[in-house]
C-alpha cells in the first residue's frame, strides 16, 4: 500500500484484499469483552474535520483507540465563506505536534491530497471524505459488508452486481465505490436521473441507468445515496415527491430484488426521500452492520498505514509492504 | 539622452539590419553605419542572432493597483512587462476601487508614467463597480487624460444582453471597444475547472465550454446587429474559435485573444489539485489547445494576451476550491508563443509581431505602439534570443507574485533588451 489513502484508486486489488482480510481479523475484536490491541501504542492519530461529521469521526476515533493510538480530535470550522485558520497552518501545527496520521474530512475536493503532497506535513493522510470527490474508507467498509454477505469463494466480489442509486453527481461515496468495487471485480450500475450523473461518467467503466425498476431484479446489492432536499431548488429534479416516486426505495420496489439481495446506505438517511422507514429497518437492510464494519475497516487502514511489521493480532497475515 | 545603435538584428521578415534609435524614433535602418552626433553618446548593442520585434503590447494585464498592492503594483507589474519584452500594457479594471471613473483610470495611468517601465493604458469598467447593472461613465474615461478606448468588466461577464447591447453601441461615440469576459454566470456557479471527464472524477465543479461559447455567439450577433466592434477576451475552447471564425467570415468587426497558458497547458494538471493551475477560464483539453493554435495561426485569433493575474502566495498555497483564479504570464509569454507557435512552424516571427504587437495596439487604438520597424517610427523594440533555453524559476521575477504555472519547465527564448521610445528599459535581460 501507499503511504496515504487519498482515493480508492490508490488501492490495487491486492491492497484492497489485504485491508479487507485485516479488517476481517480485527472485526472479531468487536465480539470480545476487551476490545483493545496494543498495535499503535505511542502513535498519534489526528482526526482533522473541517466539515461536520459525527459518524465518520466517531468511527475513526473508535478505530484508533482500539489500536491504542493517542487520538486528537481537531474540529476546524472553516469554509470558503468563513475562512478560519488555513489548512496549511493547521497542517504545520499538527506536524509540530508529531501527528503520525491525519484523518482528514474537508468540504473541499482534493484537500487531503494537498495535505499529503504540498510539503506541509510528513504524516500519513487518510481521506475521510473530501467535497464531492472521494470517501475511500466508506467504500472499503461497503466492500467489506458486501463480501460478508455476497463474497465469492475466492474472497472477491467477482461478478457481483451492485446498484448505486441517487445523487451520484455530488457523492464522494459513489465515486470511491465505483472505483473500489470494480477493482474487486464487481459490476457496478449507477442509477440516477440524468441531472445527477456526473459529466463524463461514460469513462468510469460502470453501467448507468435512469430506470431503477429495471435494474433492481438484476442486482445483488442496492446502495441508496442520500439526496439533499436543497438539490430540488437547483432544479436537479422537480419535486421531492417525484424524486421518491422514481428513485426512492420503498417496500414495493424492494420486492423486486432477488431473494439474497441486500440493501445498503452510507448514512445519514433521509427517510421518506430516498428510502422508506420500512425498507431501512427491514431484514434485508445491512445499514446498521455497515457502521460496525466501518470501525474494523478503519482499524485495518490505520494499522496498515502506521503499523509496520508486526501482525495486528495473532493470525493476521503479514502486512506485506505496509509502511 | 543617449542614442542607441543596434547592430546585426534580424528583423521579423528575416533580413539583418542595423538600427539607430534617436529622439524616440528609429532614425535609420539598414547596413549603413551611423555617425555619433556631437555631444550625444552612442551606445552600441550587438544583436547578432537576436530577433528585433516591435515592442510587445499586452491587451490584458492585471496590475492590481489600487487595492491589492500585496499582489502587484503598477511599478512591479510594468517591470515584469518590460522584462517580458512589452512596451505597453492594458491594465484591467477589476481593481479596488474599480477603474470605473475618470479619477481611477487617471491614477493608474499616472502611476504607469511615473514607473516608466512601459506605457500603461488603463481599461475602463463597462459597468459601475463591475456590478453588471448600469453603465459606468464611459465617456468621462474616454475623455480623461488616460484616453480609455478599451472597456471591460473582465473577471466578470457583462451577462445582461440589453446592457451589453447598450455598451457596444455607446462606445462607438469615441471609437471604443467592449472586451468581453465571456462566461455565462448561471452555467458556471461554483465552477472550479474545465467540465470534462476529469472534473467528474476529481469532484471539482465543472466550467463547461458552452458557458463561454454561448456568450461569444450572443455577443457576435449583438455586435453585428448594432454595427459595433467587439473584442473577446481569453478564448479558451475549440467551439469559441469556430464561432469567432464564423463571425469574421460574416464580415463582422469581431476580434479575439488567446492566452499563452491556454496554448500550452491542459486540464490534466488539475489532477494535482495544485491551485497554481487554477485559472479562469480554466485550462481546457488537448483538442481545445490544438484549435486555439490553429486559430491563432490562421488569424481567427488576432492577439496573444497574457491575462497576467498575480496573486499572493497564501491565495494559492491552499485547497483548490479556496484558491484564487489566475496565473502570472508577462515574463513567459513570448517564450510560450515561441514554443507553441514558432517552433512548431505554425507562425513566423512576422506573425508573432502581428499577434503580440501590431494587432493588440490596433484594437486598443494605441497609435504609438505596434508600428512596423521602419525609419521614423517610434523606437519601441524588443530584442529576443530564440536560441536561449531557460528553466523557469518563479523566484526570479520582477512581479510581486510567483504564481507561474511554468515553474520548473524548460522554455525556449529570452528577452535580451526592451526599448521604449528609444530608451532601454531592459538590457541583457535585466531592468535598466
Amino acid at each position: 500500500m501507499r503511504r496515504h489513502l487519498l482515493s480508492a484508486a490508490d488501492l490495487s486489488r491486492d491492497d484492497a484484499e489485504l485491508v479487507l482480510a485485516t479488517a476481517q481479523e480485527l472485526r472479531s475484536l468487536a465480539d470480545r469483552p476487551i476490545k483493545k490491541l496494543p498495535a499503535l501504542r505511542g502513535r498519534t492519530v489526528v482526526n482533522l474535520f473541517f466539515e461536520d461529521s459525527t459518524r465518520t469521526r466517531i468511527s475513526f476515533e473508535a478505530a484508533a483507540k482500539r489500536l491504542s493510538a493517542d487520538v486528537i480530535n481537531f474540529a476546524a470550522k472553516g469554509s470558503s465563506v468563513s475562512k478560519g485558520e488555513s489548512l496549511k497552518d493547521t497542517a504545520l501545527t499538527l506536524e509540530a505536534m508529531g501527528a503520525d496520521a491525519v484523518v482528514c474530512r474537508h468540504w473541499a475536493s482534493g484537500a487531503p491530497h494537498r495535505l499529503a503532497t504540498a510539503g506541509w506535513s510528513r504524516s500519513c493522510v487518510v481521506n475521510a471524505g473530501d467535497g464531492t470527490h472521494e470517501h475511500p474508507t466508506q467504500a472499503l467498509l461497503d466492500a467489506f459488508t458486501l463480501q460478508r454477505h455476497l463474497g465469492t469463494s475466492s474472497g472477491g466480489l467477482d461478478g457481483r452486481r451492485v446498484a448505486i442509486v441517487g445523487d451520484v453527481l455530488h457523492s464522494r461515496v459513489a465515486r470511491s465505490n465505483a472505483l473500489l468495487l470494480r477493482t474487486l471485480g464487481a459490476e457496478v450500475t449507477l442509477v440516477a436521473p440524468p441531472t445527477l450523473l456526473p459529466y463524463g461518467v461514460e469513462s468510469w467503466g460502470v453501467e448507468t441507468s435512469y430506470d431503477l425498476d429495471a435494474v433492481l431484479p438484476k442486482t445483488d446489492a442496492v446502495m441508496m445515496l442520500r439526496v439533499q432536499r436543497e438539490r430540488m431548488n437547483a432544479s436537479y429534479f422537480p419535486t421531492v415527491r417525484e424524486y421518491s416516486r422514481r428513485y426512492g426505495l420503498d417496500g414495493r420496489r424492494m420486492a423486486k430484488l432477488a431473494e439474497h439481495a441486500i440493501v445498503m446506505h452510507p448514512g445519514p438517511m433521509v427517510r421518506g426521500m430516498e428510502i422508506t422507514a420500512d425498507v431501512a429497518d427491514s431484514d434485508r437492510s445491512v445499514i446498521v452492520e455497515q457502521v460496525t464494519n466501518g470501525v474494523a475497516v478503519r482499524m485495518a487502514v490505520l494499522y496498515l498505514l502506521l503499523g509496520g511489521s508486526e501482525p495486528a493480532i495473532a493470525g493476521v497475515p503479514e502486512a506485506g509492504g505496509a509502511r | 539622452m543617449t542614442d542607441h545603435l543596434i547592430v546585426n538584428a534580424t528583423l521579423p521578415g528575416g533580413e539583418v539590419a542595423d538600427l539607430v534609435l534617436r529622439d524616440g524614433v528609429i532614425a535609420s535602418l539598414g547596413a549603413e553605419t551611423a555617425a555619433p552626433r556631437d555631444g550625444v553618446a552612442l551606445e552600441t548593442h550587438d544583436a547578432r542572432g537576436l530577433i528585433a520585434l516591435p515592442g510587445l503590447v499586452d491587451l490584458h494585464t492585471h496590475l492590481r493597483e489600487p487595492g491589492r498592492e500585496d499582489a502587484e503594483t503598477v511599478e512591479t507589474g510594468t517591470a515584469a512587462a518590460a522584462r517580458g519584452g512589452f512596451t505597453a500594457v492594458h491594465a484591467m479594471a477589476n481593481t479596488d476601487p474599480v477603474a470605473d471613473t475618470a479619477g481611477v483610470v487617471e491614477q493608474v495611468w499616472r502611476l504607469g508614467t511615473e514607473a516608466g517601465h512601459c506605457d500603461v493604458q488603463p481599461v475602463g469598467a463597462v459597468t459601475v463597480g463591475l456590478g453588471g447593472e448600469r453603465l459606468a461613465e464611459l465617456g468621462a474615461m474616454a475623455d480623461s487624460a488616460a484616453r480609455v478606448r478599451v472597456f471591460s468588466d473582465d473577471g466578470k461577464c457583462v451577462a445582461d444582453p440589453a446592457l451589453m447591447r447598450r455598451a457596444l453601441e455607446y462606445v462607438r461615440a469615441f471609437d471604443g471597444v467592449v472586451a468581453q469576459h465571456a462566461q455565462e454566470p448561471r452555467l458556471t456557479e461554483g465552477a472550479q475547472m474545465n467540465e470534462g471527464e476529469l472534473s467528474g472524477r476529481l469532484g471539482l465543479q465543472g466550467w463547461p465550454a458552452v458557458a463561454e461559447e454561448a456568450i461569444i455567439a450572443r455577443d457576435c450577433l449583438l455586435a453585428a446587429h448594432v454595427g459595433s466592434r467587439l473584442h473577446v477576451c481569453h478564448v479558451s475552447t475549440a467551439g469559441s474559435v469556430e464561432i469567432v471564425r464564423w463571425a469574421k467570415q460574416k464580415g463582422w468587426d469581431v476580434t479575439a485573444e488567446a492566452c499563452p497558458h491556454h496554448l500550452l497547458l491542459t486540464d490534466e494538471l488539475a489532477a494535482t489539485y495544485d491551485p497554481t493551475y487554477k485559472v479562469n477560464p480554466p485550462l481546457r483539453s488537448a483538442e481545445d489547445v490544438a484549435a486555439l493554435r490553429a486559430g491563432l495561426a490562421d488569424g481567427t485569433i488576432d492577439v496573444v494576451a497574457t491575462d497576467h493575474a498575480p496573486h499572493p502566495h497564501e491565495d494559492k498555497d491552499c485547497e483548490w476550491p479556496a484558491a484564487a483564479f489566475g496565473m502570472t504570464g508577462l515574463e513567459t509569454a513570448l517564450s510560450v508563443v515561441q514554443a507553441t507557435m514558432v517552433d512548431t512552424g505554425m507562425l513566423d516571427w512576422a506573425g508573432v509581431a502581428e499577434r503580440m504587437s501590431a494587432a493588440p495596439a490596433r484594437i486598443g487604438r494605441l497609435g504609438g505602439h505596434g508600428r512596423p520597424l521602419a525609419v521614423g517610427e517610434p523606437a519601441n523594440i524588443t530584442l529576443y534570443d530564440p536560441s536561449a533555453v531557460r528553466t523557469v524559476d518563479e523566484t526570479r521575477t520582477a512581479s510581486l507574485s510567483r504564481n507561474t504555472p511554468y515553474r520548473g519547465m524548460e522554455l525556449p527564448g529570452r528577452v535580451v533588451a526592451t526599448f521604449l521610445r528609444g530608451r532601454p528599459t531592459v538590457l541583457d535581460g535585466e531592468l535598466v
